[in-house]
């Protein structure tokens, strides 16, 4: 056991948080207010090597243990969870290329994306298939050396704002689970174009909407992989998703804490700062240690993806508690500054609006639950 | 060309300062951090390389733990690090530090000596003149512009009414002020590669210094006692609808901001 960063992940640490604070946290409640997508910020986190974390170097990316990784993203969303959201899908579209795509897909992709030139977008839900990933519907036929795509998808991060989408079609109408196959749609394609974007509760300054195709044509050289392990492709890098956004949700639980830390020892009722109310101080204690509790649980997670250990349950504690715990601890931030924490002056109640969406994506909450369970109860649970 | 950047460690601004029994600014591990006007150097440096080419080599004299934001630098991109370090140095002052810096420049050889305008601990500001006198080679000072052309160095030097404009042929050394440029973070990558690359350590004996001419054996400069600075604020309240914005702006006159 051995609880301390080595001086590569302290100063990685350190230059997210510098960059974070800096660049990003100055505007995160503008951009929020304005629902305005911050592509500027696209170019200078690229340089730093933020948009290519899981892809290898001969592409210009880092590879870097999702350890380190997670520690980036829990100080990208200290500054601004949407932001840190977006980032991590478009990590994910290049991850998935570098994983799943052979030489020439990366050739074609990779550099584009690791540089920001271009942004990516990760399509797997329908407007009826969120949990269930195998009722997807819209389909990829193949005729000769293309695919038509036809049908919507629903709920995509940077949608509109993304240039290569990396899509779950199906592409067998029989097999459920196993008809399903990925495509890398380019942004301009003929036949695809950008449905209705979504007016959210928060993460705002992220993009969500619907990508419509009416026989829209890619090269069958845009599929990744075999027809038929789409499936697989997403959850592979669902997977590693949960971490990220289990890092995420404990860099707004910090964010919040923090700011709530702060307001306590300044905000004076009754003649004493509240922070000298027990009221307050079990608050911010119990706040302190679902944070921390989650961070653990977090970097567990990514610790034993890096090492080759079995993960999936590690996976699933790690997302479902730390998004579990942003969101109490967002909340009771909110409590804590009393009427100032639901105004927009302060940024608790962004992280309170930001933090929900945690428990619903990148596999609900109950689904996680359901995945740690089948790992406890083996084959009783699915009867 | 050779470009050597002259960085020290200094204690974070915002760390709390304390002094030692012979008042000297008590260093702590946790707070030490590139002096901020230095990174404005290193930017430069970089640049110059870019334009250039060669090489960029980050010196710092200090203790062996600043080894640590030597790294930092070579994050940033220099290509490598030289630390002088010697027991010896401790407590050395303003001349004593230009006798080890310079004693190192001439030992690597340089075509550009890059300073920053002081440093944030004591806010000199003479180690880059002390250097280049103990070389005997030109200082172009506070450039907030560094062209480097045919051999010479030129530059800018921000003044009340415009700039001036000074040149020396290279070597030269260079100090500049924080308009010059705004400095890179390092990359992700910077970081990474930056442990693989060199850092040569120099004490007194490999630079030919003689050890009594710096540290506290060669201090001719001593503080005596130090007393915080008075920061309480004048405040004086203009109220009411009567006159109040006449007074106000009678007070920005007086006070030459209008
Ligand atoms: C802001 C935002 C961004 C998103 N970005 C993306 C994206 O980039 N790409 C993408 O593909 N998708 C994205 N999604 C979609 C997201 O992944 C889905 O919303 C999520 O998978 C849940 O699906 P659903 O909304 O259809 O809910 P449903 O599946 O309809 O679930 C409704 C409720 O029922 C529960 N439930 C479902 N099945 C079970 C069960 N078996 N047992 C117990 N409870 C169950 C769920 O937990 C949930 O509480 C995004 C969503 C949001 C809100």
């Amino acid at each position: 056991m051995f609880f301390r960063l080595d001086d590569e992940q302290r100063e990685i640490q350190e230059l997210a948080r510098k960059f974070a604070q800096h660049e990003i946290a100055p505007h995160a409640d503008e951009w929020d207010e304005e629902h305005h997508f911050p592509r500027e910020v696209l170019q200078p986190m690229a340089e730093l090597g933020l948009a290519g974390l899981l892809v290898p170097d001969q592409y210009g990316g880092l590879a870097l243990p999702r350890l380190t990784g997670a520690l980036i993203y829990e100080q990208l969303a200290q500054a601004d969870m949407a932001t840190a959201v977006w980032l991590s899908v478009h990590n994910m579209v290049a991850g998935l290329i570098a994983k799943f795509g052979d030489e020439a897909q990366r050739e074609r992709w990779l550099p584009r994306l690791v540089s920001g030139a271009a942004l990516g977008a990760f399509s797997l839900s329908e407007a009826h298939a969120g949990s269930d990933a195998t009722a997807i519907r819209a389909t990829a036929r193949r005729e000769g050396d293309e695919y038509v795509l036809n049908g919507s998808k629903y709920w995509v991060t940077n949608a509109g704002e993304a240039d290569l989408y990396a899509v779950m079609l199906r592409t067998d109408a029989e097999a459920r689970g196993r008809g399903i196959s990925t495509f890398i749609v380019e942004r301009d394609t003929a036949g695809f174009s950008i449905g209705k974007l979504e007016r959210k509760m928060g993460l705002r300054s992220s993009p969500t909407g619907e990508l419509i195709f009416e026989n829209c044509r890619v090269p069958a050289a845009n599929r990744l992989s075999a027809e038929g392990d789409g499936l697989k492709i997403a959850l592979s890098s669902l997977d590693g998703g949960r971490v990220n956004i289990g890092s995420i949700a404990v860099g707004v639980a910090q964010a919040a804490l923090d700011v709530a830390v702060r307001y306590a020892g300044e905000r004076v009722a009754f003649g004493k700062p509240i922070g000298a109310f027990e009221g307050i101080q079990f608050m911010l204690a119990d706040m302190a240690m679902k944070t921390q509790a989650a961070r653990l649980l977090v970097y567990e997670a990514a610790w034993k993806m890096d090492n080759g250990e079995p993960s999936i349950t590690a996976a699933a504690m790690a997302k479902c508690f730390a998004t579990d715990a942003a969101m109490a601890v967002t909340t009771d931030a909110v409590q804590a500054l009393g009427g100032a924490g639901y105004v927009r002056d302060w940024p608790v109640e962004r992280y309170m609006r930001d933090a929900k969406v945690g428990q619903i994506f990148e596999g609900a909450n109950q689904i996680q639950r359901i995945v740690i369970a089948r790992g406890l109860l083996g084959e009783v649970a699915s009867q | 060309m050779n470009i050597v950047v002259c960085m020290k460690e200094t204690p974070s601004i915002t760390a709390v300062k304390r002094f030692t029994a012979d008042m000297r600014l008590e260093r702590r591990k946790e707070d030490a951090e590139i002096n901020p006007f230095d990174e404005y150097a290193l930017e430069e440096g970089l640049r110059q390389r870019e334009k250039h080419g060669g090489e960029v080599i980050a010196l710092c004299m200090g203790p062996v733990t600043a080894t640590e934001n030597i790294r930092k630098a070579l994050a940033i991109g220099a290509d490598r690090g030289v630390l002088v370090t010697d027991p010896a140095l401790e407590g050395s002052d303003a001349i004593g530090t230009a006798r080890a810096l310079a004693a190192a420049l001439q030992k690597l050889g340089f075509d550009l000596a890059l300073f920053g305008s002081a440093a944030a601990d004591s806010y000199g500001g003479v180690v880059p003149a002390a250097v280049a006198e103990v070389l005997g080679q030109p200082l172009l000072s506070f450039a907030s512009k560094l062209e480097i052309a045919d051999g010479r160095a030129k530059i800018e030097r921000a003044a009340e009414t415009g700039y001036q404009v000074a040149e020396a042929a290279i070597p030269a050394l260079v100090s500049v002020i924080q308009t010059i440029n705004v400095p890179r973070y390092p990359s992700m990558k910077g970081i990474m590669q930056s442990k693989k690359k060199p850092i040569d350590t120099f004490s007194l004996a490999d630079l030919g210094v003689d050890a009594t001419l710096v540290g506290v054996a060669g201090a001719r400069e001593k503080a005596t006692g130090s007393s915080p600075v008075d920061t309480q604020r004048k405040g004086e309240l203009f109220s009411g609808n009567d006159g109040a914005a006449d007074r106000i702006v009678a007070f920005l006159v007086e006070q030459k901001v209008l």
